[in-house]
């Protein structure tokens, strides 16, 4: 792990950057307070004289929108669904963590904190996590206000649970709709702004692309997908909220709508990518069923807490009926290896054990073929059990009902089968992207005035998110920080007029039709989900749950060609004046297939294992996953270096001051 | 399995529509209805026509951005979203007729997607508890019994698909609305707004050209979610009271 490649035919290196704006020589309890205090403010007369162009609708999108209108600023609010209530948080199922303690078992802001950062794998921005931890108490306190109907005991006090990762309850949830709940709580919010008018709502608008003026981000460019209208829209500021990018692999467990367009286009503009190859793959997922499958379908993880994870002992035991297999013939394999964590280990590990169960032939389900490298097929089962039998015996089959109900519902509805009786078929699926738009402390892009919030930026979960941390995120970020610090930016005003018809405005709107008017000319043979699903393939099989600096420089020429050939033969039907779902899927895709390649060349780079970035070439005598601090303690921040040249990489060193530094044991 | 699709096509809100049939051959059981209709998308790219729109987005039952009337039923009848059903539920060799919500409050846009943006007005005109990012108190200072938290937490589960609607013989989306009368009006939190939200929306509901409710029961038959009749009644007796409160719209 010595020789460093500082230029090669993948990338090239460019100086090392840093965050200017988490105040420094101060405790991390103070970073925050210290600067909300030196943010400059922007009094309530001069908001009515701003706008803020805010893309997204989720957790994150729709409670800064809520904030910001609150405020007093004019917020242009954008989502491509026909309702911002059904933007992707919506699907969130588990719940949302709070350092609240009022399970008394000895929880603090420091060790959701030490939690997070440790989960991450050492690779988040130490003084983001820790102001997560501080705010995620006031996220519930709000959320309640509003109405947002958590779980609650008897007494009328919130009810928490534990989930994968860690050894206290703090995680708040109602039902196995966390998601829904919260974002629900969000959207009233915001249709109260857009009713008092501070909001302006625009529902299936896609942005296609950013408008950036003497280097500062000033507006967007949308197309209307009712009719077509490719119109430009200018702001002040501009906040991209749009979520991850997990749909790059094709099947996930994202919504089918999620894309990579709003952050890839600001990519190609100016904005680094940070840390693009770090995917969570979730571990309880409901295995895949065929080829026409169009998505996954998670199993919340709050499963685990009280299912427990196991496959046959014997490979000649698979093909079995599950309740015909005795006890001492099943290997409970996560209790096995991690006694202390059992079946709640963070997601990559848990998700790398099935995958190696599986691999040694003691997966369980239908067998699929498989093609390995050198061409052999081979019957494979993906599949393992999580099994609710002693839960019910234990609690009853009420009590089971009444915390799962709803998932277990779910899974017969898919499945068609029992899963009260008979234990549920679970696999790990790509489910979360660590990876985003890399931004400061203030959540501002390496473009002056484009902010960043929620999954769409890469600052708080490191290489790997425990669970139920991401819904933290997207309302810290919208409720509680960028509302305080976008101020500081929007201090400088009155900023410039921007006239319509400014160059950089017709730029945009120029290069965005143009692309339209060439995927709709192409008129090739091959549709665009044939391509999706093509480029899905090869991103599962050599950038996902196992790495290799072999699988991964193959992938990137397979990327190549796919794209070359997508542009010359990919058929596009209709037209752009319409209502055209297939010409929306072909401008995704072809940004999936931009930023495949770099997530590949991330990889490639990396070579350390890290969270859900698992090198096969960097592993313990046991299997498990070796970061190499000495050569990779560093966000790596990727520029676009034009069409056709390698991407530089920026690396932004980490410091952990209040942390200790620690190989992750969860054994 | 093989199917016979009778589809509604209709290129834009102003244009005539008419049903057109389809051959779809080599469905699986385990296929979600809508990747039944994603797989005959596939197959009319294959011929260079163009493929059916329809919406959706999670494919999880829990956007409520999917839905189409299926043989006459919203979501097909199996008390779940379209995009939970299951092609087992159906035959091989079966025809089956595949419509958009029809109601005058949801314009049709292309094919089998509609415009549900009233039910956003109807949010914006008084479903919320106000409550300024900042200003909350300790989650704990106000415990709710566990009583009124479940029934508000019934009825928040709506996921605001349209399907009630779609199924009221006088297109009324009066399940919709009850639900989150309902669920903000069984909070503590709820409470200072209840009466004028109550007024508000009702009034927002038919502006948006929503009919009555008359108790005919078909939109909770058809709900995924299980929002009760009960809502309405509740609906009911908090528009009634509101009518004695000065606040809300007149
Ligand atoms: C099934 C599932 C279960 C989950 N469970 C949990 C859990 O229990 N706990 C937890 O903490 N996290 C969970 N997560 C993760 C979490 O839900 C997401 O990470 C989080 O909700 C993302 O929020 P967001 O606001 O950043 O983005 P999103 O909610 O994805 O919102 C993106 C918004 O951007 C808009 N948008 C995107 N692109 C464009 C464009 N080009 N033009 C216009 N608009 C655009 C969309 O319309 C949408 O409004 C889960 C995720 C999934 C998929
Ligand atoms: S009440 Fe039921 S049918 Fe009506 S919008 Fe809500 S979930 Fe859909
Ligand atoms: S697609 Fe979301 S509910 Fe069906």
């Amino acid at each position: 792990m010595t020789d460093t490649i500082t230029t090669n035919q993948f990338w090239a290196v460019g100086e090392e950057i840093e965050d200017t704006k988490a105040p420094k020589g101060v405790d991390i309890d103070k970073v925050w307070k210290t600067r909300q205090f030196q943010a400059r403010l922007v009094n309530p007369a001069n908001r009515r004289k701003l706008s803020v162009i805010i893309v997204g609708t989720g957790l994150a999108g729709g409670a800064a929108a809520a904030t910001l209108g609150e405020a007093g600023y004019n917020v242009l609010n954008f989502c491509y669904q026909d309702s911002p209530r059904r933007a992707h948080s919506i699907a969130a199922q588990g719940g949302i963590n709070a350092a609240k303690n009022y399970r008394n078992d000895n929880d603090s802001t420091f060790r959701l904190f030490y939690d997070t950062v440790k989960g991450g794998d050492y690779r988040a921005r130490e003084t983001n996590v820790y102001r997560l931890a501080e705010v995620s108490a006031k996220i519930i306190d709000h959320c309640v206000a509003q109405g947002v109907p958590f779980a609650r005991e008897y007494g009328g006090l919130l009810d928490t649970r534990s989930f994968g990762g860690v050894q206290v309850q703090r995680t708040f949830y109602a039902r196995g709709q966390t998601g829904q709940q919260l974002l629900i709580g969000a959207y009233q919010q915001l249709e109260r702004q857009v009713a008092a008018g501070t909001v302006k709502m625009y529902t299936r608008h896609e942005m296609v692309e950013l408008i950036v003026v003497d280097g500062k981000a000033r507006g967007i460019v949308t197309r209307n997908m009712i009719n077509g209208k490719v119109e430009t829209w200018t702001a002040d500021a501009v906040v991209l909220a749009t979520g991850g990018y997990g749909n790059v692999f094709f099947l996930s467990t994202n919504a089918m709508g999620c894309n990579v367009t709003a952050t890839w286009r600001a990519h190609r503009k100016g904005a680094y990518f940070g840390n693009p190859c770090f995917t969570q793959i979730h571990p309880t997922c409901i295995p895949v069923h065929g080829e026409t499958q169009s998505k996954l379908t998670l199993m919340s993880e709050s499963l685990r807490n009280d299912g427990r994870i196991w496959v046959p002992k014997k490979a000649e035991d698979c093909g079995k009926d599950p309740r015909q297999i005795p006890e001492e013939d099943r290997d409970y394999y996560l209790e096995r290896i991690y006694p202390a964590f059992g079946n709640l280990v963070p997601h990559d590990i848990a998700s790398r054990q099935a995958k190696k169960v599986c691999d040694e032939g003691r997966g369980v389900g239908p067998a699929v073929v498989e093609v390995d490298e050198d061409g052999t097929e081979r019957l494979v089962r993906r599949g393992v059990y999580l099994d609710f039998s002693d839960a019910i015996n234990r609690l009853g089959q009420k009590a089971v009902e009444n915390k799962y109900g709803n998932l277990f519902d779910m899974y017969a509805q898919i499945t068609g089968e029992n899963p009260y009786e008979v234990p549920m078929r679970i696999y790990p699926a790509v489910h979360y992207t660590m990876g985003g738009l890399w931004v400061d402390y203030d959540l501002q892009s390496s473009i002056p005035g484009l902010y960043v919030t929620g999954e769409a930026n890469f600052s708080d979960h490191g290489a790997n998110r425990l669970g139920a941390s991401a819904l933290m995120q997207g309302l810290a970020d919208g409720y509680f920080v960028l509302s305080n610090t976008i101020n500081d930016y929007l201090a400088d005003a009155p900023f410039d007029k921007l006239p319509e018809d400014h160059p950089a405005v017709a730029e945009a709107r120029d290069s965005a039709q143009a692309r339209i008017d060439k995927l709709l000319s192409i008129q090739g043979t091959r549709s665009v989900d044939s391509y999706h699903k093509e480029l899905g393939h090869i991103m599962w099989e050599y950038c996902g749950m196992e790495r290799t600096e072999e699988g991964l420089k193959k992938a990137i020429g397979l990327i190549q060609n796919l794209r070359e050939d997508y542009w010359s033969n990919v058929r596009v039907t209709g037209k752009n004046e319409d209502f055209n779902q297939a010409l929306e899927r072909a401008g995704r895709v072809a940004d999936f297939m931009e930023l495949g390649e770099l997530m590949c060349v991330d990889a490639l780079h990396r070579r350390e294992s890290c969270g859900g970035h698992f090198r096969a070439e960097s592993q313990t005598p046991e299997g498990e996953a070796l970061r190499h601090d000495d050569e990779f303690l560093y966000v790596a921040a990727w520029e676009w270096n034009g069409e056709g040249n390698v991407p530089v990489l920026h690396r932004e060193p980490l410091n952990y001051k209040a942390i200790e530094l620690k190989q992750r044991s969860y054994k | 399995m093989k199917l016979k699709l009778r589809i509604w096509r209709q290129a834009g809100p102003e244009a005539a529509g008419r049903m057109v049939e389809y051959d779809l051959d080599g469905v699986s059981e385990d296929m979600s209805f809508l990747e039944m209709l994603d797989l005959l998308n596939e197959n009319l790219t294959e011929r260079n026509e163009e493929p059916v729109a329809f919406d959706h987005d999670c494919r999880e039952g829990i956007c409520g951005m999917c839905g189409v009337v299926i043989n006459g039923i919203a979501h097909g009848g199996s008390a779940t979203t379209t995009c939970q059903l299951h092609m087992r539920s159906f035959s091989d060799g079966a025809t089956i007729d595949i419509e958009p919500w029809r109601a005058g409050a949801f314009p049709v846009i292309k094919d089998l997607a509609v415009d549900r943006n009233a039910f956003d007005r109807i949010i914006a005109a008084g479903g919320f508890i106000s409550s300024n990012t900042g200003s909350a108190p300790e989650a704990h200072s106000t415990p709710v019994p566990k009583r009124e938290a479940d029934r508000a937490f019934d009825n928040a589960t709506c996921i605001g698909c349209g399907a009630c609607v779609a199924a009221c013989p006088n297109s009324s989306a009066m399940l919709f609305t009850a639900a989150k009368i309902t669920h903000l009006a069984m909070l503590p939190q709820g409470q200072p707004e209840r009466y004028r939200r109550v007024k508000s929306m009702v009034a927002q509901h038919d502006e948006e050209g929503f009919g009555n409710c008359t108790n005919i029961g078909e939109c909770a038959a058809v709900c995924p979610k299980g929002i009760p009749l009960e809502s309405i009644a509740q609906l009911n007796r908090d528009l009634i009271a509101s009518l004695f409160k000065a606040d809300g719209k007149q």
